[in-house]
C-alpha cells in the first residue's frame, strides 16, 4: 500500500494578535494543528471530523498548499504542496462546500469550459469526464443554466463536477452535503462511490454529517485540539468512546430495577427499564438472564448514538 | 510559483478570466451600457470642474489649459488604463476576509492574475476614454514645439504611466493581505494620486512635489516628462533634464518593488491564513 498522503509531525501556529486596549496589542500564538501524523493511501475514503476550530481546515489547507506548516513534513502525491502548490493543483480536487468555484451569472457548461482550459485538459479527456459527470450527477438539463438560478443541491453537484474534470488522484471535500435536502444527499453520496469505486480516487471528507461518514467511509480521523484523538474504522469509535448500548425490557408490572450480571439500570419508568452495556458486549447473556428471572413482555436494543460518542470524546478532551 | 514561465502563464489566465468576466457583464447589455454613459459623465464633469476654473482664471499655476488638460489627460488615461487592466486587485481584502481567496489558491495559476482579473469591469474604458479625448484636446491645441522625440514620449508616457499606476495597485493589494479594510488607504494613493496629478505641480506646496517626485514617484507619469514636453522647468532643484526620459527606468523599479511587495503579502497570508 503507498501512502498517498503522508503528513509527518505537522504542526501549524498562528499568531494571533488581540487588540486588548487602544493601542495596546496582546499577542498569543494558537496551536491549530499540534504534531499531527498520519497517511492515507491510495483509493481510501476518509472521513476527517472534529469540532469547530479543531484543526480541520487548517489540515485541508496546508494538504491543498494554501497554507505552509510550521514544522513537520507533508506529501501528498510525493509532493511539497506548500512550494509546489501550481504543480499539486493539477492532481487534486477541491470542494469548498461553502463557497462555490463556479461562474455566478454564466451558464453552468461555461464554468467547465473555463477549467478546460486553465487546468489544460486535453480535449478527449475533458469531454469523457464531462459526460461522466453529467450522466452520473444528473446535470443534462442545467448545462445551459445560469448558476445563480441553480438550487443549492444543483449547484453542489456543479461544484463537485467542476472538481473532478481534470481527473485529480485526490478529492477534498469540504461540507458537501450541508444544507441539501435528503434527494440531494443520497445523489451526492452514491456519485462519490462510484468515483471511489470506478477511478480509485482517494478522497478526504470533512463533514459535521455522520451519515456522510456512515455510508461512505471506512475510515474516520477524529481531531480535537489540532491532534488526531481517533484514526480508525467508524465501529471502533464506540469502543474507543466507551458507549454503550442500551436495552429496553418492559416488565410484566413495575418492578424495583433489575439486577443483572455486566448491565445496570439507568432509568426506571413504570413497567419499563433502561439497561445499558457496554458496546462491545452481546446482548444475548443479559437477555437470557432477564428472561430467566423477570416477567418479560417485549424488549429492544438501541445502538449507541455516533453523534453522542463523539460529543463525548471532544467533551472528554476539552476536561483532560 | 518556480514553475516554467509563470509571466506566460499568468497572462494566459488572465486572459480567460477576464474574458468570463466580461461576458458576465454582457448577461446584463442595458445595465452595462448604462454604467458606461454613467463613467462617462461623471468623468467628464470632473474635466467641466478645470474648465470652469479657466473661466475666472487664464494660467493655473502659471500653466495654461491646454497645458493643464496635457496634464490631465496624461494622468487620466494612465490610470484608467492601470484600473482596467488590474484595478481589482483592490478588492482582494474582501476575498481575504470572505476566504474566497483560497479558492483561487487551489487554481494552477499565478495568483497575482486571477486577482488582477479578478471582476475584470469594461466599464472602466469610460475613463480611458474620457482621458483620451482630453489628451486629444490638449494636443491640437497647444503650442507645443514637436520634434521627434517629443512624438514618443507621449505614448510613452501613458505606457509607463500606466506601469507605474499598476505597480500602486499590486503593492496596495499586497497590503490588504496584511490589513484587510485597508482598501481605502490604497484608494487614497491611486485615485488621490490620479486627482493631485491633473493639476500642474507648481501649485502644490514644495514637499508635497519632492514626495511624489523622490518617495512615492507619481510624478513621473507625467509631472517630470510633460514639464520637459511643454519646455518648462520642474519645480524643484535637484532634477536634471534627463530626469525626462526616467519613467521606464521608474516604472521598472515601481514593478519591482512592487512585486516584492506581493511576494511577501502572499507569503505572510500562506503563514498566517488571515
Amino acid at each position: 500500500m503507498d501512502a498517498f498522503i503522508e503528513v509527518d509531525r505537522v504542526e501549524k501556529v498562528f499568531d494571533v494578535r488581540r487588540r486588548t486596549g487602544f493601542m495596546k496589542r496582546e499577542r498569543r500564538q494558537v496551536r491549530a494543528v499540534d504534531s499531527l501524523s498520519f497517511t492515507v493511501a491510495r483509493g481510501e475514503m476518509v472521513g476527517y471530523i472534529g469540532p469547530n476550530g479543531a484543526g480541520k481546515s487548517t489540515t485541508v489547507k496546508m494538504l491543498t498548499g494554501i497554507l505552509m506548516p510550521s514544522a513537520g513534513r507533508l506529501r501528498v502525491a510525493g509532493i511539497d504542496p506548500s512550494r509546489e502548490r501550481t504543480r499539486l493543483a493539477h492532481r487534486i480536487g477541491v470542494v469548498f462546500g461553502q463557497r462555490t468555484t463556479l461562474w455566478w451569472d454564466l451558464p453552468l457548461i461555461d464554468s467547465y469550459r473555463l477549467a478546460h482550459r486553465i487546468y489544460r485538459i486535453p480535449d478527449a479527456r475533458y469531454r469523457e469526464n464531462l459526460d461522466r459527470c453529467v450522466e452520473l450527477l444528473q446535470l443534462e438539463s442545467l448545462l445551459d443554466v445560469p448558476v445563480r438560478q441553480l438550487s443549492l443541491g444543483q449547484r453542489m453537484r456543479g461544484d463537485i463536477a467542476a472538481a473532478l474534470l481534470h481527473d485529480p488522484e485526490v478529492l477534498y471535500l469540504d461540507e458537501p452535503t450541508i444544507g441539501l435536502d435528503v434527494v440531494s444527499k443520497a445523489k451526492v453520496r452514491g456519485f462519490l462511490r462510484e468515483l471511489n469505486a470506478e477511478r480509485g480516487t482517494t478522497v478526504l471528507l470533512t463533514t459535521h454529517d455522520l451519515q456522510d461518514i456512515e455510508q461512505l467511509c471506512s475510515r474516520v480521523m477524529v481531531i480535537d485540539h489540532g491532534r488526531l484523538v481517533y484514526d480508525g474504522p467508524l465501529a471502533g469509535l464506540h469502543e474507543a468512546g466507551e458507549s454503550e448500548r442500551m436495552l429496553v425490557v418492559d416488565l410484566e408490572r413495575e418492578l424495583p430495577p433489575v439486577r443483572v450480571a455486566s448491565a445496570r439500570v439507568v432509568r426506571v419508568e413504570g413497567p419499563r427499564q433502561w439497561l445499558a452495556f457496554p458496546a462491545g458486549q452481546s446482548a444475548a447473556p443479559v437477555v437470557a438472564q432477564l428472561a430467566a428471572e423477570y416477567p418479560l413482555v417485549d424488549l429492544s436494543v438501541r445502538e449507541p448514538d455516533i453523534e453522542a460518542v463523539i460529543a463525548k470524546m471532544y467533551a472528554e478532551k476539552a476536561v483532560s | 510559483m518556480a514553475g516554467s514561465r509563470p509571466l506566460a502563464e499568468g497572462w494566459r489566465a488572465y486572459r480567460l478570466i477576464a474574458a468570463m468576466w466580461i461576458r458576465s457583464t454582457l448577461t446584463y447589455r442595458v445595465s452595462f451600457a448604462l454604467t458606461v454613459l454613467g463613467g462617462l459623465l461623471v468623468t467628464g464633469l470632473d474635466f467641466v470642474a478645470i474648465l470652469l476654473m479657466f473661466s475666472r482664471v487664464d494660467v493655473l499655476g502659471g500653466y495654461s489649459l491646454p497645458e493643464v488638460a496635457f496634464l490631465y489627460g496624461l494622468s487620466a488615461t494612465s490610470f484608467g488604463l492601470a484600473d482596467l487592466a488590474i484595478g481589482s486587485a483592490g478588492r482582494l481584502g474582501t476575498r481575504v476576509r470572505d476566504g474566497t481567496l483560497d479558492t483561487l489558491l487551489v487554481r494552477p495559476a499565478p495568483v497575482l492574475a486571477q486577482v488582477a482579473a479578478d471582476r475584470f469591469a469594461l466599464r472602466r474604458i469610460s475613463r480611458i476614454m474620457q482621458g483620451s479625448l482630453v489628451l486629444g484636446y490638449a494636443l491640437v491645441a497647444s503650442d507645443i514645439g514637436w520634434t521627434p522625440v517629443k512624438v514618443l514620449m507621449v505614448p510613452g508616457m501613458v505606457l509607463c504611466g500606466g506601469v507605474i499606476f499598476s505597480a500602486v495597485f499590486v503593492a496596495g493589494a499586497a497590503f490588504q493581505f496584511v490589513a484587510q479594510d485597508a482598501s481605502e488607504v490604497q484608494n487614497a494613493f491611486t485615485y488621490g494620486g490620479q486627482t493631485l496629478l491633473q493639476y500642474p505641480p507648481t501649485v502644490f506646496g514644495r514637499e508635497l512635489v519632492r514626495g511624489v517626485t523622490f518617495i512615492f514617484p507619481v510624478a513621473f507619469v507625467n509631472w517630470v516628462p510633460a514639464a520637459y514636453v511643454l519646455g518648462r522647468p520642474y519645480p524643484l532643484d535637484g532634477v536634471p533634464r534627463w530626469a525626462a526620459f526616467a519613467p521606464p527606468v521608474v516604472a521598472a523599479v515601481c514593478c519591482l518593488a512592487a512585486g516584492l511587495a506581493w511576494r511577501a503579502g502572499l507569503r505572510s497570508y500562506r503563514s498566517t491564513g488571515s
